[in-house]
């Protein structure tokens, strides 16, 4: 923070103010970190790709619980439409990859749009009960209709097409690892865009302060909906980039641990500061990854220890340390 | 940022360390990944074809050619086919396994297949039942069962009991769908009627309100099927509790429903009842004797082997038959060809051979009964069905 | 006897049987969350390790029927005495999504150590002879163990209505419950309450997992997979009373039966679209207080 309230602090100020949104340096990071990847670990790019897609997911959940302060334990509901549209798509005989990406967004968007105009209204135990609750419905929903979702086996048959006809998904993951890094790019891009602007500072009033946003006569139910929504949308993608790379869709993109696990990885990094998803999920599914060869479901256990510490002890996670480290002038 | 260097760095430190792993010069070395469902609702089950897959192994590696060796490499797939999948990419990709085996579950298998033709890798299934998985591959051989090889059998047996109803009870998913589909025809064809069929959640635990729906129904015959383990115990301990054979209601299934190591915790409750099977402990062939005293060698003497034991037992004697006929040097192909016509006539189950035409397994299917012997329950085989192929594919022939 | 009575009377007699489970299972979490305020998603591994503790005894050590109950019950109170000292008493009144974050870690760990100790195979109660088969009750013929249940939960449930209405503790849990301030400004030492409270809640809980747990299998994943059922009865019933988890769990008791019997290809289904329903309705639950 600059001193002082002289001519020259207040116009400091409001330069830096202004400056904000523009791009840093630093920011570039995440992406040349991806392509340093791809050319250092030629064999991890399915791994990687899932890295991608689940960075994506973690952002949606960034902007519901970050930026809005929705506590939801029911993401995983867009995600899985998401998910279940896409794969559904290709076993019928549409394996077009982005038309089914567009067609899962606008399929989690409108659970999203619905679900939201139902329960954000409510607040606290009420509405993480609601979450839940729409999360579990879809599930059982999915599990009954079974001749198209596959059920409890899972979607079966599943074809997705080569990327504008020529980049094909393949066993080392090349084609998946690019297509996830650019929707995730984009999608970025589209939410850096968002949470800079108005909207998106109105976002942290309503977070901070509903009843005084109220008061002044900010949209509060219309502007969490339409948050809700976009974050629908987004982890709808992410759903369907993972259906669309890995072949598979079952039950448990709908299910509570998904909805658990990308809460912790975003918490990991640092809620409501945009990159914590970007450090959070490498370092979450990394770790997963090293300690699966050896025992994977322990992993759980050092997961749940590292929530209870975080929740205890260390708020804010990655970022927050960072910030606390290295405070900088905002 | 300083996080995210640091794993960077640990993950190019463990790269390089990879990278420089020596492969021998001198010794072969034939790496086989073993995918298995370690945690979830079937790691019983799992847990019997790895002592199975093991013992064989401990037993007979001293039989491999001079300079060869064998490596397993283990990885759970938590019951999820994703995680199958990204397993077996991974056992391809970076472990650079020659051949994979195992898998339980139909789903995760379905799921591995079509790698196994892109990579071109053998997989050796010991026991994923699911019908239709050894055509999504060409590289796929099953040495286990299908449950069409063992349902319809007992669907005709029924019928020709002179039961004229039936109603059927079995898990969501593919292996209860396919023991369903295939006792409906065997029941059918021998001139039975089907009155009415449920299906349950694969992991459900409570099996009273289903129970009593077929109790409702008043059949002559229930066909009751649940994935081997912990639920079969269940599932007859519901029946026992409605009533369900004091009303009069025949109850059959596949051995599934009493299998070897959960009849002690069943008790008389199965007394008398009929199943068909492929492997039961109480055969007297010699083979299986043999193999019994070897079992309780490895594991103790209240350790109790079951059918998918036996096929994780005679799968890996299915690939030492291989390794040792190619001294351990074989391409995929050449691999595929010599599984294609492989036979056992003395395998613990009896005469087993692969169908070179659909890389199915074809066995012996015994009908069963509950006696006593010696004070304890066991599952008497009382007929036999000799060298049944999956009747499945000829009903329904690729295209 | 008409069948579809019959049939019906056996599945609401099941379904009564699971009810009463379930409050068992919830009753302690909906006081104890109407107390505090905390949300507290890791109640079920109280349930849970009254359930491996429970069949643990019976199965291994061969302990009598009640013994093994008892002792379930016993052991899993003391063991949340710590865990609400150490762990969750720093979050009262604190952050949602740290309690959320906190209970959570709480239900992943309790999994693998799960796994661990007792491995990944559910854990079935091998109930004694005198408690398996049926009983003859003139109209049908039903599952001994069920009424035992039934019997057990209407005693219990009793016993803790006349506990709250009657006994100087209970008036202090409805103190508390409805102003925790003026509670304290009267000089009720909250934090015991607290404590004591929520080991009666996990005791509970824990008895419910035991003899629920032919019921709701006792796996590793059990704190996961139920939560919802169990967050589900507290958030009809209404927090902070336990009127509310009683009458929420025949609801939903007797619904899920009816549902397996009816429609079992829809599973819980109708127990959310219900849930969903009445959250709509009543957002504070049936009997809400707090």
């Amino acid at each position: 923070m600059t001193g002082g309230t002289g001519p020259d602090a207040r116009s400091a100020a409001i330069e830096a103010f202004a400056r904000r949104h523009r791009y840093r340096p630093a920011e570039a990071l995440p992406w040349l970190a991806a392509l340093a990847g791809y050319f250092l670990f030629p064999g991890y790019l399915p791994l990687a790709a899932q890295i991608l897609a689940t960075i994506l997911f973690a952002l949606s959940a960034d902007l519901v619980l970050g930026y809005a302060g929705i506590v939801t334990l029911g993401q995983a509901a867009f995600f899985g439409a998401g998910a279940y549209t896409a794969g559904i798509l290709a076993a019928h005989g549409w394996g077009e990859p982005i038309t089914g990406l567009v067609a899962a967004a606008a399929a989690a968007a409108l659970v999203g749009f619905l679900s939201g105009l139902l329960i954000l209204r409510s607040s606290g135990l009420t509405l993480l009960m609601q979450t839940l609750v729409v999360a579990a419905m879809l599930a059982a929903a999915a599990n009954q209709a079974s001749a198209v979702t596959g059920g409890d086996d899972g979607l079966q048959g599943m074809e997705v097409w080569p990327i504008f006809g020529h980049f094909a998904f393949g066993l080392y993951g090349r084609t998946a690892f690019f297509y996830c890094l650019v929707v995730l790019f984009l999608c970025w891009l589209a939410v850096r865009r968002l949470v800079h602007s108005a909207f998106g500072r109105s976002l942290t009033g309503i977070r901070e302060n509903g009843a005084r946003m109220r008061a002044i006569g900010a949209p509060v139910m219309g502007r969490r909906l339409a948050v809700y929504t976009i974050s629908a949308a987004l982890a709808g993608v992410s759903g369907a980039l993972v259906a669309q790379t890995t072949g598979l869709v079952a039950l448990d993109s709908l299910g509570l641990e998904r909805s658990g696990t990308v809460l912790i990885m975003l918490i990991i990094g640092g809620v409501g500061r945009l990159y914590g998803g970007f450090i959070g999920v490498p370092l979450y599914m990394i770790a997963q990854d090293r300690f699966s060869t050896v025992e994977p479901v322990y992993w759980y256990f050092w997961v749940g220890l590292l929530m209870v510490l975080l929740a205890s002890f260390a708020r804010g996670g990655v970022l927050g340390l960072i910030d606390r480290l290295w405070p900088r002038g905002r | 940022m300083l996080a995210k260097v640091r794993g960077l760095a640990s993950a190019l430190l463990y790269a390089v360390a990879l990278a420089a792993a020596p492969t021998p010069a001198s010794a072969q070395t034939v790496r086989i990944g073993v995918i298995n469902s370690y945690s979830g609702f079937v790691a019983q089950i799992a847990d019997e074809m790895q002592k199975g897959i093991d013992l064989y192994v401990k037993d007979h590696e001293k039989d491999l050619p001079p300079g060869v060796k064998v490596e397993l490499i283990r990885r759970d797939d938590t019951s999820k086919p994703d995680v199958g999948k990204r397993v077996a990419q991974e056992l391809i990709a970076r472990d650079n396994v020659q051949l994979l085996t195992g898998v339980i579950l139909s789903p995760v298998a379905a799921a591995v297949a079509p790698l196994t033709a892109e990579a071109k890798i053998p997989f050796v299934i010991t026991n994923a039942a699911g019908v239709a998985i050894p055509r999504l591959s060409p590289y796929v051989v099953r040495v286990s069962f299908t449950l069409w090889q063992e349902s319809d059998p007992i669907g005709k047996w029924a019928a020709q009991q002179g039961w004229k109803t039936a109603y059927t009870a079995v898990s969501d998913f593919i292996p209860g769908h396919d023991s369903e589909a295939a006792f409906i025809k065997g029941f059918t064809d021998g001139g039975g009627k089907i009155i009415g069929s449920v299906r349950f959640p694969p992991d459900n635990p409570d099996f009273t309100p289903f129970i009593q729906r077929v109790r409702d129904a008043k059949p002559d015959v229930a066909f009751l099927w649940v994935p081997a383990g912990p639920q079969a115990t269940a599932i007859m301990k519901a029946a026992q509790e409605l009533g369900l054979r004091q009303a009069g209601i025949h109850i059959t299934s596949t051995q599934d429903l009493l299998p070897d190591e959960e009849l002690p915790n069943i008790g008389d409750a199965a007394l008398g009842l009929v199943t068909s099977g492929t492997y039961s402990v109480a055969a007297q062939r010699p083979a299986n004797l043999a193999f019994l005293a070897a079992w309780k060698a490895a594991y103790g003497a209240k350790a109790i082997p079951d059918f998918a034991s036996v096929d994780g037992y005679d799968g890996m004697a299915m690939i030492f038959d291989m390794i040792e006929a190619t001294k351990g040097k074989f391409t995929a192909d050449q691999a595929m060809v010599f599984f294609k016509n492989w036979k056992d006539p003395n395998s613990p189950r009896g005469p087993i051979m692969i169908d070179p035409e659909t890389r199915d397994i074809v066995q012996n299917i015994y009908i069963r009964k509950v006696e006593k012997l010696g004070g304890k329950l066991a599952n008497v085989e009382i007929a036999t069905i000799p060298m049944v192929k999956d009747p499945w594919k000829a009903l329904h022939p690729a295209k | 006897m008409n069948s579809a009575l019959s049939a019906a009377l056996s599945v609401g007699f099941h379904g009564l049987a699971f009810a009463m489970v379930l409050y068992l299972i919830s009753v302690g979490l909906s006081v104890t969350m109407g107390m505090m305020g905390f949300i507290n998603l890791a109640h079920g591994v109280f349930a849970m390790a009254g359930g491996y503790v429970m069949t643990g005894l019976i199965n291994d050590h061969g302990a009598p029927f009640a013994v093994a109950a008892t002792a379930a019950a016993v052991a899993v109170a003391l063991a949340s005495i710590p865990v609400e000292r150490l762990l969750y008493r720093r979050l009262y009144g604190g952050d949602e999504l740290d309690q959320v974050l906190l209970t959570m870690g709480l239900v992943f760990m309790s999994g693998a150590a799960a796994h661990y100790l007792r491995g990944p195979v559910q854990q079935p109660l091998r109930l004694p002879h005198s408690l398996g088969g049926g009983v003859e009750l003139g109209f049908g013929e039903f599952s001994l163990y069920d009424s035992l249940l039934i019997v057990c939960g209407a005693l219990l449930a009793t016993a803790l209505w006349l506990g709250l209405e009657r006994s100087r503790f209970g008036a202090q849990i409805r103190a508390a419950v409805d102003n925790l301030r003026m509670a304290q400004s009267v000089g009720i030492d909250t934090s015991r309450l607290f404590s004591l409270t929520f080991a009666l809640g996990s005791g509970l809980a824990g008895l419910g997992g035991g003899l629920g747990s032919n019921l709701i299998t006792i796996a590793p994943g059990y704190a996961l997979d139920n939560l919802v059922y169990f967050l589900i009865v507290v958030a009809i019933g209404g927090l902070g009373s336990i009127r509310g988890p009683f009458v929420a769990a025949m609801l939903i008791g007797v619904a899920d039966s009816a549902c397996d019997y009816l429609v079992p290809q829809f599973g819980a289904f109708f127990i959310y679209a219900m849930t969903m329903a009445l959250l709509l309705w009543r957002p504070r639950g049936l009997f809400g207080r707090a």
